[in-house]
């Protein structure tokens, strides 16, 4: 490994948007410190952004020994090619052994085009990182082939080894108010060239009808939720959980919800990372268009319902109180994080 | 001799494939129980080409060959009967006898809007009088200087209320039998054209199946299709690649019926095990498996003849007959191992068991098949 | 007229990936290939602005000589030219050898747009379009919502998880393309039957690429797959009968282990 020996530390990319740090960026620190204490090294937090060095503190109480500050007009909205320019000047200088990104959808639009600028390899929305403790070598562990498959990627001859890291995968580490991070000011040249867009307008996203195939968590009801008007409690249970709601045929069917919104055989097929099922019995035709949900939790009066043979975690009880009370607990649970 | 599809009948059937099941399937049960002409599909199938496959480009079609639009038939009808007799009823009734028999005028004005999906076609042959015996033909058209003026009725017509260009049969001299009946393009719109009472039917429901009316209907002289006294072998020369587009859908809803049944007999669970692990399940798909492919080899054979030969009615006939029964034996059989659920509408094989039954009946009765073909066994 | 460069992918079909319930392992025979969904979105929006402007549409797919099949269904979408990047020693390549081979392809065509679509569902790693254009010398911009042409430029609406920046590209420039970008034309049947019979598909072997032997394939990889392995397989659920309360405890509990909140 001596070809690499002037390569140290775990450099971390702090995404802000509008002076908020995203919580992936804490995530990574957390991850980052254990990686550096197997590797004997530190953590610095990039900071790119413009009056941004505010935030050093906080990611001093969350885990960075360091923060690299880039500050710069250049840098006041997420654009590729100055964010690009700016990581590809602190890689060039700071020479660190490990870059981690957020796998959001600036993390996954900046990391590659760092990686083809610098010539290292790059490993996508990894799940788990280690160091393997013979060879000193990252290993990034990534779903690969629509998530049926784990595959373990190293990158033995580049430096550095770079990874996006998914959101809500990794633990931060505990804050500690007060802990300091040695904040270092570097300064970037930018000069504008083609490769500038250039920003006329910033929308806040509303809330849309999607293509439910598309949505990553589900609330689906089917006919145990009786009317139209019950609906309303999915559509806060997935206000909660940031998903969707979808129905079953028989829902569809009663003129509850629109048929767009239909699971199933003669509905849409679904995959997504969290279904609920909620008065839905589970017949073959329904099941054939959701079985393949990464997790699938089951709220149903039927004990004997089909639908608890395919979930992953079911209630038996009364949909009616379940459903509002776990819409309470979800939302206090994530005003508390 | 080679069984193997070819690339691009291998990417249509893919496309076919996905269509029907992200356009067609989501509307079968819908259009089968509103009894309402899914007119929003039709004009999709318009936009992407569907409605002129066989028809060379030059005349607004897509240039393909008989077998790619058997197989749109087939794919369509697998999840809608209804939607894929439309698509038949236009292509072979309608566009094919202009196609074949149309002056260059005829088929400028009349073909290429058919054939690119800017109009739809039907064919209007049967009478009261007049089914299997289409020879009885009673409505009448007669020259008045340059227009044909038209009296009668049609009944059974698919795409009835729906076509924009309709092949109208019609007697020019009562004397001379079959030979005093002629074609006609008539367009909707024309004067004294109107339409009778809709068919309440048992299957393809959304088909709209109506009554025409003419009274004192005039059309330009130059709508005569073909020569006047031609009418009758125009009509069974078209009725021969008609029936392969009913023989595709006879096998798609074979299909169709078949592959829902399979899924469902690995999950229906009766005695503590799947009726899939049945004897009685098993043997019944094996026949009907095998039935159905047979039909799906008649019904290709058919195609191809009717590209490559100049005759095809006995191929055309075999097909029909077979790909037909075949479609009721499987579809009542599925609906019997769906038991109790099967007879009613929650499940697909229902609906395709009452629209099979039409495929035994309309563009030739099975019996007219066996006519067909014993006539040339026996000739 | 605009010269547009799609890059396309031949994809299994993941939704169709079974797992083998006794072994674990991925079922992969009767795993249909499709063009890789993202993809198509960016074919359909040059195919629009085709329509629309006017612009010769030219497709790029890199892979096996089986990857002639989606670089036809582009051509029955209506797509003017396909090339097929194919050669032995373009194989085992990581993103960035990839990008780096089609980058180097795609030099050879002329281009006002390259479109690329976000992500592929079997590699999901969105990283060979910004790769690209960072080998190109162009600007990328990714997750493309929607899209015109004005002048010189492009004006694009760009997806962020809570909002979206309207940017100007100036041409020649990259964009990644969603599946939100729009839907898909089907193929024509004509389109079809002229994609093999008049239209060709040009395959482009190690030699016609003007790449260096450093930058592709396994060797010009940096990343290398040390394992793979099928995901845990379910195990049997659970199900609880207690009081709501309890019950909605429950659930959120389950919730936090899954990470989901």
């Amino acid at each position: 490994m001596n070809q690499f020996s002037e390569y140290k530390g775990v450099y971390v990319f702090v995404q802000q948007v509008e002076g908020v740090i995203a919580p992936v960026s804490f995530e990574l620190i957390g991850k980052a410190r254990e990686l550096a204490k197997d590797l004997g090294t530190g953590v610095s937090a990039v900071l790119c952004g413009y009056n941004v060095a505010g935030l050093a503190d906080e990611l001093g109480e969350c885990g960075a020994d360091t923060v690299v500050l880039v500050d710069d007009p250049a840098l006041e909205s997420y654009m590729t090619e100055p964010y690009a320019h700016a990581m590809h000047s602190v890689i060039e200088f700071f020479k660190p052994e490990v870059v981690l990104y957020g796998a959001t959808t600036i993390g996954r639009d900046l990391a590659p085009r760092v990686s083809a600028r610098v010539h290292t390899g790059l490993t996508a929305d990894c799940t788990k990182l280690e160091i393997d403790k013979e060879t000193g070598r990252l290993l990034m562990t990534r779903p690969a082939f629509g998530g049926n498959l784990m595959a373990t990627i190293v990158c033995p001859d580049f430096r550095p080894q770079m990874a996006t890291v998914r959101p809500g995968v990794m633990q931060r580490a505990e804050r500690v108010s007060g802990r300091r991070a040695r904040v270092l000011p570097f300064g970037v040249k930018f000069e504008k060239n083609d490769r500038y867009v250039e920003i006329l307008d910033v929308i806040k996203k509303m809330n849309e009808s999607v293509d439910i195939s598309q949505a990553d968590i589900l609330v689906s009801g089917g006919r145990g939720m009786g009317s139209k008007e019950n609906f309303q409690m999915l559509y806060d249970l997935a206000d909660a959980l940031g998903g969707r709601v979808s129905a079953s045929r028989a829902a569809v069917d009663a003129g509850w919800v629109d048929k767009e919104l239909q699971v199933g055989q003669t509905g849409k097929t679904v995959r997504p990372k969290l279904y609920i099922a909620v008065g839905i019995s589970g017949a073959i035709q329904h099941l054939a268009g959701m079985e393949e949900s990464d997790l699938i939790i089951a709220i149903n009066r039927d004990e004997t319902a089909p639908i608890f043979n395919i979930a992953d975690y079911g209630v038996v009880g009364d949909l009616n109180k379940v459903v509002p009370m776990l819409t309470e607990k979800i939302r206090a649970a994530k005003a508390e994080s | 001799m080679d069984f193997k599809l070819s690339s691009e009948h291998l990417m249509a059937r893919t496309l076919f494939s996905e269509f029907a099941e992200n356009e067609v399937k989501p509307y079968a049960a819908e259009v089968d129980e509103t009894e309402e002409f899914p007119k929003g599909t039709v004009e999709k199938l318009q936009r992407y080409g569907f409605m002129g496959i066989p028809i060379p480009r030059e005349f607004g079609g897509q240039g393909c060959d008989s077998l790619t639009y058997v197989m749109c038939v087939e794919e369509l009808s697998k999840r809608c009967a209804t939607t894929g007799v439309i698509v038949s009823a236009h292509t072979s009734l309608c566009c094919d006898p202009i196609y074949k028999f149309g002056t260059p005028a005829q088929k400028e004005e009349y073909l290429k809007p058919l054939a690119s999906g800017d109009k739809l076609g039907a064919f209007a042959l049967t009478e009261p009088g007049a089914g299997t015996d289409a020879a009885g033909v009673q409505t009448k058209a007669v020259l008045e200087g340059e227009q044909y003026v038209l009296n009668g009725s049609k009944i059974f017509i698919t795409n009835g209320k729906e076509a924009d260009i309709y092949i109208v049969f019609a007697m020019t001299d009562p004397s001379k039998g079959t030979k005093g009946i002629s074609a006609f393009i008539v367009e909707k719109g024309a004067p004294g054209f109107t339409f009778g009472t809709k068919e309440k039917k048992m299957g393809i429901r959304g088909s709209s199946t109506y009554e025409l009316i003419f009274r004192d209907c005039r059309i330009p002289r130059e709508n005569l299709l073909g020569q006047e006294g031609k009418g009758f072998s125009i009509a069974m020369a078209t009725l021969d690649g008609g029936r392969i587009g009913i023989a595709a859908q006879a096998l798609g809803i074979a299909e169709g019926a078949l592959e829902t049944t399979v899924a469902y007999v690995k999950q229906r669970k009766q005695f503590g095990r799947t009726i899939a692990q049945f004897q009685n399940t098993q043997f019944t798909l094996a026949d009907l498996a095998a039935k159905t492919e047979a039909a799906k080899m008649l019904v290709y054979k058919a195609a191809y003849a009717k590209d490559t030969q100049k005759r095809f009615s006995v191929e055309a006939a075999m097909a029909k007959l077979f790909a037909a029964e075949t479609a009721m034996e499987v579809t009542t059989k599925c609906v019997q191992l769906h038991g109790g659920y099967g007879y009613t509408r929650e499940y697909a094989v229902e609906r395709m068991m009452r629209d099979a039954k039409i495929t035994e009946i309309y563009e030739g009765t099975s019996e007219v098949q066996r006519m067909v073909i014993s006539g040339s066994l026996l000739s | 007229m605009l010269n547009i460069v799609v890059c396309i992918k031949q994809v299994p079909d993941t939704n169709e990936v079974r797992l083998d319930p006794k072994t674990g392992t991925l079922i992969r025979e009767g795993v249909p290939s499709i063009m890789n969904p993202d993809d198509k979105a960016g074919l359909e929006a040059a195919l629009r602005i085709k329509d629309e402007l006017g612009a010769c549409v030219r497709v790029v797919s890199m892979g096996p000589a089986q990857a002639d099949a989606v670089l036809r269904e582009a051509l029955a979408m209506g797509a003017d030219e396909a090339y097929l990047i194919s050669d032995r020693a373009f194989g085992g390549a990581d993103t960035w050898a990839t990008s780096s081979t089609i980058a180097a392809a795609v030099s050879k065509l002329p281009y006002d747009i390259v479109f690329t679509g976000r992500q592929a569902i079997d590699g999901d790693t969105a990283q060979v379009g910004p790769q690209m254009a960072e080998h190109l010398g162009i600007p990328n911009v990714s997750y493309a919502e929607e899209i015109r042409v004005v002048g010189d430029s492009l004006i694009v609406k760009r997806q962020f998880e809570n909002s979206y920046q309207v940017v100007r590209v100036k041409m020649p420039c990259l964009v990644t393309a969603l599946t939100e970008l729009n839907r898909p034309r089907y193929m024509t049947p004509g389109g079809i039957f002229s994609a093999y019979r008049e239209k060709q598909v040009t395959v482009w072997a190690r030699a016609d690429v003007p790449v260096d032997d450093s930058n592709i394939g396994l060797k010009g990889s940096p990343t290398r797959v040390k394992e793979s392995f099928p995901k845990a397989l379910k195990g049997k659920g659970e199900v609880v009968t207690l009081d709501a309360e309890a019950e909605a405890d429950y659930l959120v509990s389950k919730l936090r282990e899954k990470f989901v909140i």
